[in-house]
This record gives structure tokens, C-alpha cells and sequence, in this order.
């Protein structure tokens, strides 16, 4: 479903990301883990148009859409959770929904709101309550229920349980599998690798701009062994 | 009693201009960190579109839509020749480039029309009054201050209530996330210097009536309040836009009408830049400051 082959981006002078190749099939759960400022963050913009890559490409569908605006990729079906979640804090909670089905017809987009709302009932009780008075749990549930306005096909979500206490992490993890057995495909990018690990079809670990393993089935239970035993967690 | 009020009709609609065009650089600002200098040349444009479109002896009404359709154009004219291309530029060279596209603008009316005013008639009720009891107010005061409330109104409900208004409101506050969610770029940029055109065209249009002429420089003169009102309001700050344009007007009123003795008022422009001036010393951020509650 998407293909990223020997993407190169640079973030200033600094090549972040260098020939990375990765893939996300149909249905699967893949994450990316990698120590800070191993390039995770960058490569989710170079993905969803934000920031240029400089040589390779990306397929999505088996389309080549390396040069694809972010606005065009989400409507071809791919959504990004950003890092730090980005909600609109002077909007409303409903607000913000709706924007997350801008591209989307007015009635559909009500439907959509209304089973949001059902499957997030917290944010349906703050729904007209500025964004930026909501808890760090809620604002992450609202940032994946914007994502899901546009009913993608793919979602990236880059660290979905940053800054989160353990409790809402739970929350966060369990919508991620919920939202695989609806059939969306995933691609999250996690500092909490023993939790995404759990929940993962297959792994990529990037380090300094490259991918430098590759993991799944049992591996993927080595992995979180081994980062247990190095990083806590 | 009557003297303030009669003074605060005549601030109101002496800022009402200002703020319409102050909320325009504000929605400019939103969009694009742009501070844009050239934000008074849609008003030049119609001023001039006024004059050639009063030689056909058109009455007031036809040429204030002249003037808005004149302001719409020019702005997303300098949106597309002038921005467009610069997307990816920073704050600075977009500032340079409005400066530029103001000076260009200045030049290709002195050059091809002239350096001194061009004259055009006025409506024939400009300096009537109507006597409301004992206050005598003048027709212009009240038109401007009708159209002017219309317009915010107006405003407001595109802002609020459409989803070009969510669109814009949400791109103002993170455009990167507002592309995420699949709004377009140039559509959201273009319209927000038609809308700011358009707001533009309107204070054109309330300026034109009473100035009856039109000037290479006007534009620049014009912008001028409208950019204080927007940074005495917050910058960014489509409400505080408003308040700071009226607020501009009537301390410019209540300048020249008590504060000032007759002899001095003519530093009334300065008085108000010092009044400005010790605002930003306690207050920087603007009367409505851009920050906002954010949480981890």
C-alpha cells in the first residue's frame, strides 16, 4: 500500500534521512521505532508531503506520489497524526472535527462528526469546549478522531502516547488496535517501543537517517526483550 | 454628554475604515506571517478605477462596486504575480516583496496617470446632516458606520459559520496542520487576500466618498492606521483588529476635538503615535494578545 524506496530528505543542512526503504502492506500494523533524533519525525514529513525529498520516491497504491502536496495525499486516502498531535487549540472540539473532514461533502461529513462522536463519547461531551482546554489524553483522541474525518486508508501517526500518563497510553493502544480490526492500515512511529511492539505486524528500527533492522513474527518479542533490557521500555 | 457622543460618531466612522482594513491584514497575517505592505494598493487600484469610471459620468452607486471589484482583483493579483511563487520564502523577503510590490504600484501611477490627484465627484449628500434631537449628525458618519457594522457582520458569519471560515480560522493557527487535513494551499491563501480585497474595497469605497480624488501615494498613507489598528489589537487577532481601528478613530477624534488646543492640532497624528507608543511599553503583545492556553 505504501512504499517509501530510497527516500533522502534533508531537515536545513543536515540530511536527516538517508535512503530509507520501507513498506506498509494492506491491513498491517507496521512501527518505527528509533532513538531520538534518529530521523522518525522526518521521514513522516517527507511521506505526507510536508518537507521535500531530495532523491528517491514514494508509491502509495503503486502511484508515485514523492511530490505530493499533503492536501493531495489525504485525498488519495493517506492521513497523518502529527507529532505533538497539532490540534487546533482555538477551535471548538467540534470545530476541529469538521475541519478534519474538509475535504469531505457537507451531509457525509455530519455523519461523520456524529460517529466520532459516538466512538469517542469524551469528546462529544466537550464538543464545544476550545481544543486547547482539553487534557493531553483527550487532545490525542481528538487528534486521531480529526484523522479519521477523512476516513483514510492509511494513517501514520507519529508518537501517539508522547507526554501521556501510563493510563492514557492504555486508551491510546487500544484505539490503534481497534482502529486495525476496522481495517485501516498503520504506520506509527513510537518512543514507547515496547507497547507499539506489542501491538505490531512488523517493525523497521531507524537509526541517524537509516534503517537498520527489520522485524517480525517472534522477532518482534526479541526486540522488545532487548530494548526492555537497554532502555527500560 | 452630546459632545462625547457627537465626537464618538465621528472617531467610529473615522476608524471604521481602519479596522476593515486592519482585519484584512489581520486575515493576511493568519494565513501567510505576512505583515503586508501592500495591502493599501487594492484602495489605489479603486480609486483610480473610480476616477475612470466617473468620467462616464457612472453615479455613486455604480462606482462603489467599481471600487470593490477593483480592490477584489488587485489583491488577488498581488496574491498570484507577487506570493505566490514565494511559498516557501521566510517572513522577511515576503515583507520586502509587499514593500516592493506597494512601491511598483506607486511608481505605475505616477509614471502613466500622474503625480498629482485626480479628481472625481462626490455623492450629493456627503456633507448633509440629520438633526437627531440635539445632536447633528453627519449622513457620511452614519453610512459609514451602518456599512461598516454590515460588513463585520458579515464577516463574522463567513468566519464562523462557513467551512471556508473554519478552514481559514484553523490554517491561521497551524497551516501545516490545516494542509494535513486537506485543505488546499493557494485556495486558502487566495482566498484570504480576496476576502481582505474585498473588506478593502469597502473601505475604499467609504474613503473614496469623501476624499473625491485619487492619489499614486494614497495607498501607503491609507495603510498606514490600518497596520497600527492591526498591531494595536494583536496582531493576528481578527477582533482586536476591529477594536484597534476603532480605537485609532476615536482617540484621533477625541485628540483633536478636546486634548489638543486648536493651535496644536495638527500634532494630533503625533499625539496618537505617542499614545501608541506608551501602549506597546505595557502592553507589546497588543490590547487582545496571540497567546493562547496550551497543554501537554
Amino acid at each position: 500500500m505504501l512504499r517509501v524506496a530510497g527516500v533522502t530528505a534533508r531537515y536545513g543542512n543536515i540530511t536527516a534521512l538517508r535512503g530509507v526503504d520501507l513498506h506498509v502492506s494492506e491491513g498491517e500494523l507496521v512501527c518505527l521505532i528509533g532513538p531520538n533524533g534518529a530521523g522518525k519525525t522526518t521521514l513522516m514529513s517527507a511521506v505526507t508531503g510536508l518537507l521535500p525529498v531530495t532523491a528517491g520516491r514514494v508509491l502509495f497504491e503503486g502511484e508515485d506520489v514523492t511530490r505530493d502536496s499533503p492536501d493531495a495525499l489525504l485525498r488519495k486516502g493517506l492521513a497523518l497524526v502529527p507529532e505533538r498531535r497539532r490540534i487546533f487549540a482555538d477551535l471548538t472540539v467540534e470545530e476541529n472535527l469538521l475541519m478534519g473532514g474538509v475535504t469531505v461533502a457537507p451531509a457525509e461529513r455530519r455523519r461523520r462528526l456524529k460517529e466520532m462522536e459516538e466512538l469517542f463519547p469524551v469528546l462529544a461531551e466537550k464538543r464545544t469546549l476550545h481544543a486547547g482546554y482539553l487534557s493531553g489524553g483527550q487532545a490525542q483522541q481528538l487528534a486521531i478522531a480529526r484523522a479519521l474525518m477523512s476516513e483514510p486508508r492509511l494513517v501514520l501517526m507519529d508518537e501517539p502516547s508522547l507526554g501521556l500518563a501510563p493510563a492514557l497510553v492504555e486508551v491510546v493502544f487500544q484505539l490503534i488496535q481497534d482502529l486495525k480490526k476496522r481495517g485501516t492500515t498503520l504506520l506509527i512511529v513510537e518512543q514507547n517501543a515496547k507497547k507499539a511492539l506489542a501491538v505490531a505486524d512488523r517493525a523497521y528500527m531507524l537509526r541517524t537517517g537509516e534503517i537498520v533492522d527489520e522485524a517480525s513474527g517472534q522477532d518482534l518479542d526479541r526486540w522488545a526483550d532487548l530494548f526492555e533490557a537497554y532502555v527500560g521500555g | 454628554m452630546i459632545a462625547v457622543l457627537q465626537q464618538l460618531v465621528d472617531g467610529l466612522g473615522r476608524g471604521s475604515a481602519y479596522a476593515l482594513l486592519a482585519l484584512g491584514l489581520g486575515l493576511i497575517f493568519g494565513v501567510m506571517h505576512l505583515v503586508n505592505f501592500a495591502h493599501g494598493e487594492p484602495v489605489t487600484v479603486a480609486a483610480y478605477s473610480v476616477y475612470a469610471a466617473a468620467m462616464f459620468g457612472a453615479p455613486w452607486w455604480a462606482l462603489a462596486v467599481v471600487a470593490v471589484v477593483a480592490a477584489v482583483l488587485t489583491s488577488l493579483a498581488i496574491e498570484f504575480a507577487g506570493f505566490r511563487r514565494l511559498r516557501a520564502a521566510d517572513d522577511f523577503t515576503l515583507l520586502l516583496t509587499s514593500f516592493g510590490i506597494a512601491v511598483l504600484v506607486r511608481a505605475g501611477f505616477s509614471m502613466w496617470v500622474s503625480t498629482t490627484p485626480r479628481q472625481f465627484h462626490r455623492p450629493a449628500w456627503i456633507f448633509d446632516t440629520v438633526r437627531a434631537g440635539p445632536l447633528a449628525l453627519e449622513i457620511y458618519d452614519l453610512v459609514v458606520i451602518a456599512v461598516t457594522a454590515l460588513t463585520l457582520v458579515g464577516t463574522w458569519l463567513l468566519l464562523q459559520k462557513t467551512m471556508f471560515g473554519l478552514a481559514l480560522r484553523a490554517a491561521a493557527e497551524d497551516f501545516d496542520a490545516a494542509r494535513l487535513m486537506g485543505a488546499r494551499a493557494n485556495r486558502l491563501i487566495a482566498g484570504a487576500f480576496a476576502l481582505a480585497g474585498l473588506l478593502a474595497g469597502i473601505a475604499a469605497v467609504l474613503i473614496l466618498m469623501r476624499r473625491g480624488q485619487a492619489e499614486p501615494d494614497m495607498g501607503l498613507d491609507i495603510l498606514l492606521p490600518g497596520l497600527l489598528a492591526a498591531i494595536i489589537g494583536g496582531l493576528g487577532r481578527l477582533e482586536g483588529a476591529v477594536l484597534g481601528g476603532l480605537a485609532l478613530g476615536v482617540a484621533q477624534s477625541a485628540f483633536r476635538a478636546w486634548i489638543l488646543p486648536n493651535s496644536l492640532s495638527r500634532l494630533t497624528e503625533a499625539a496618537v503615535f505617542g499614545l501608541i507608543a506608551l501602549l506597546f511599553i505595557f502592553r507589546p503583545e497588543g490590547i487582545l494578545s496571540a497567546r493562547r492556553a496550551e497543554r501537554v
